[in-house]
């Protein structure tokens, strides 16, 4: 067990380094010289010293291989360069933007889960009936159904809403403010990117919780807790469900990917300020020592996840036994 | 051990003037109706978008780019069924129109990413060794990257527009297909007839165009499927961040970017009627794919 968990740990510095290989390439990618699109796209004229200069300050008057560890040290100490489109430190802009998102992202997980687990059980119990028929549609239509359209479709609703009810049409704040100074506000500024996201992943998790109870329920060891008479409820709950669930666990790993796809549509639809937002926009304005920072952090924070999610499955199912 | 390809379903014939491979191929397709409504609803979904977008020219009632600004952001009527934007453009034939972009960047990344995962996947299983360890290796890496995140990041260095599109899609599905059928391929390798057709001194390229590629379809085919779904929904999504497809190509995430917010209140069809297109597309191949999946993989049915 402890050999598994050092193995998985250790697994995660190739994945990041490949990840960094890669990221560090598609940057050179860019056609063109970066120096020149950079001095050109304010529009004045330049010279071949700017350019020089500029190349020096980048460091890409460097060896490659040099290129690639000063940029995977960077990271590892937390220096991450200065955004090219504001000029202030990538880690202080992401730092301010990274509260929402977190907020956003948590709270559709805690949504997509109470909406999930009880319908996916419900599906599976009443398999192939009307209920299940409903439960199953409704899941696919989540995942059709593009994360900002469904935003749009809530902004619509609130508006016509408040507008039919306070003779005003009102929209939820888009500063951001902790918690716990106001909640309120915290609240109705995040309760509606949170569904739009949690109903894609509600639907994810949907899915995997009627196929795993599915398969569970037909155990021979259900069948023995029914025979000896145990009470429905109990047989599904503590015998079922909890076995059921262990594959759902899983699930939110992968899960991860797909929240911060929806966040990145989501906030721009609500004008929030977060990560995804910013990666759209550093996409646009071409700023890439912040994409490459964020594309890093993104896949690191999504590493991570499945790294623990492997090891938390390792410890609930004991029937795993790794070498 | 069945080596037949699991589409083929064994009908015992019935007298009928067709000729016996098209009877089987259209009992089959009726079966797979019978036994898969949701399926053959999804199926209906697809066909009409399908046709739609084939003939777009012939159907749509206006140029899709065409502005009359005597009719701006017009609600539904007789004249204009799903009513104009804000630019007075004709949203039924906008619509119309997209489903064309929308289809062709779906699956030119599905096939594109499907062969490719396939043809490594395969190959990654066969040949194993060394080159199965790198390869997998490098699609871990690839894995890594969110489908959008990795999408965003192509477009970030290549520029949007339709080709660089479909590039940015493909690229991460890619090792997701890879993935699967190399697990498929990896079963198949070890059935005795795989060493029975090497004792037979068959050559790499025949083991596996002939007895390996034909019992990874059933697999390759339902990530075909998904794949179309999901590019779409990624394509739309890329548009409507105005990174995707570029105006004056019409496309139903570029729909939206315009002017859906701004207009919410006075004319939400210019909000509703894109989405509804792209949410009831994706939605079609979901049931497609998924009847696909129980209808070729008996071991997943009911599930």
């Amino acid at each position: 067990m402890y050999r598994y968990i050092i193995k998985r740990i250790l697994l995660v510095i190739p994945t990041l380094l490949g990840a960094a290989a890669l990221v560090f390439l598609l940057m050179r990618l860019i056609p063109g010289d970066i120096c020149v699109v950079r001095l050109g796209s304010g529009g004045g004229t330049f010279d071949e010293r700017a350019v020089a200069a500029c190349h020096a300050q980048l460091g890409l008057d460097r060896p490659m291989v040099l290129q690639f560890v000063d940029f995977v040290w960077g990271f590892v100490r937390g220096d991450f360069g200065i955004s090219m489109w504001s000029g202030k430190p990538v880690l202080t802009e992401i730092a301010a933007r990274f509260p929402v998102s977190l907020e956003i992202a948590i709270m559709a997980v805690v949504v997509a889960t109470i909406i999930a687990i009880p319908l996916g059980t419900l599906s599976a119990l009443k398999q192939n009936s009307p209920i299940d028929f409903v439960i199953r549609v409704v899941s696919i239509a989540g995942l059709a159904t593009p994360s900002f359209w469904l935003g749009i479709l809530f902004i619509l609703a609130i508006l016509n809403i408040s507008q039919s009810a306070f003779g005003a049409p009102w929209m939820p704040p888009i500063d951001y403010v902790p918690i716990w100074q106001d909640p309120l506000r915290n609240l109705s500024m995040v309760v509606f990117p949170a569904l739009t996201v949690g109903y894609r992943t509600s639907a994810v998790t949907m899915r995997m919780t009627r196929s795993a109870m599915l398969e569970v329920l037909r155990e021979d060891y259900i069948r023995t807790a029914r025979a000896k008479g145990l009470v429905e409820h109990l047989i599904i709950n503590r015998h079922a469900l909890k076995n059921a669930l262990l594959p759902v666990v899983t699930l939110i790993g992968i899960e991860a990917a797909f929240l911060i796809g929806g966040l990145v549509v989501t906030e721009q639809v609500f004008n929030l300020n977060g990560i995804g937002r910013l990666f759209v926009q550093s996409v646009q304005n071409q700023d890439y020592t912040m994409t490459q920072a964020l594309v890093m952090l993104v896949v690191a924070a999504f590493v991570l996840t499945n790294t623990v999610v492997d090891l938390l499955y390792a410890w609930l199912d004991p029937r795993i036994r790794y070498g | 051990m069945t080596i037949a390809a699991p589409t083929s379903y064994t009908i015992p014939a019935i007298a009928d003037d067709l000729p016996e491979i098209r009877r089987s191929l259209w009992r089959s397709a009726w079966i797979f109706c019978r036994r898969q409504p949701l399926g053959t609803f999804g199926m209906v979904i697809v066909i009409i978008m399908a046709i739609a977008g084939l003939s777009a020219e012939w159907i749509a009632p206006y140029s899709p780019t065409a502005n009359d600004f005597s009719a701006m952001t017009e609600p539904p009527s007789w004249a204009h069924w799903l009513g104009t934007d804000q630019f007075g453009r004709d949203q039924l034939s906008r619509i119309i129109y997209g489903a064309r972009t929308a289809l062709i960047v779906g699956f030119s990344c599905a096939i594109i990413a499907s062969l490719s995962g396939m043809v490594l996947g395969v190959g990654s299983a066969y040949f194993g060794g060394r080159l199965d360890l790198y390869l997998q290796g490098v699609l871990d890496v690839v894995m890594a990257f969110p489908l959008i995140i990795m999408a965003l990041a192509v477009v970030a260095i290549f520029g949007t527009g339709v080709h660089n599109v479909i590039f940015a899609i493909t690229i991460p599905l890619i090792p997701r297909c890879a993935r699967v059928l190399r697990s498929s391929a990896l079963a198949i390798r070890e059935v005795p007839y795989i060493d029975a057709a090497r004792a037979c001194g068959f050559g790499h390229r025949r083991i596996i165009l002939r007895h390996m590629v034909p019992n990874v379809v059933a697999p390759f085919l339902i990530l075909l499927t998904a794949f179309v779904g999901q590019a779409i929904l990624a394509e739309a999504s890329l548009s409507y961040l105005g990174l995707g497809v570029q105006e004056p190509v019409p496309a139903w995430g570029l729909m939206l970017q315009g002017g859906a917010e701004e207009y919410a209140s006075t004319a939400p069809w210019i909000a509703v009627f894109p989405g509804l297109a792209i949410a009831l597309t994706v939605f079609g191949f979901s049931l497609f794919g998924d009847a696909l999946r129980d209808a070729l993989d008996p071991k997943l049915r009911d599930r």
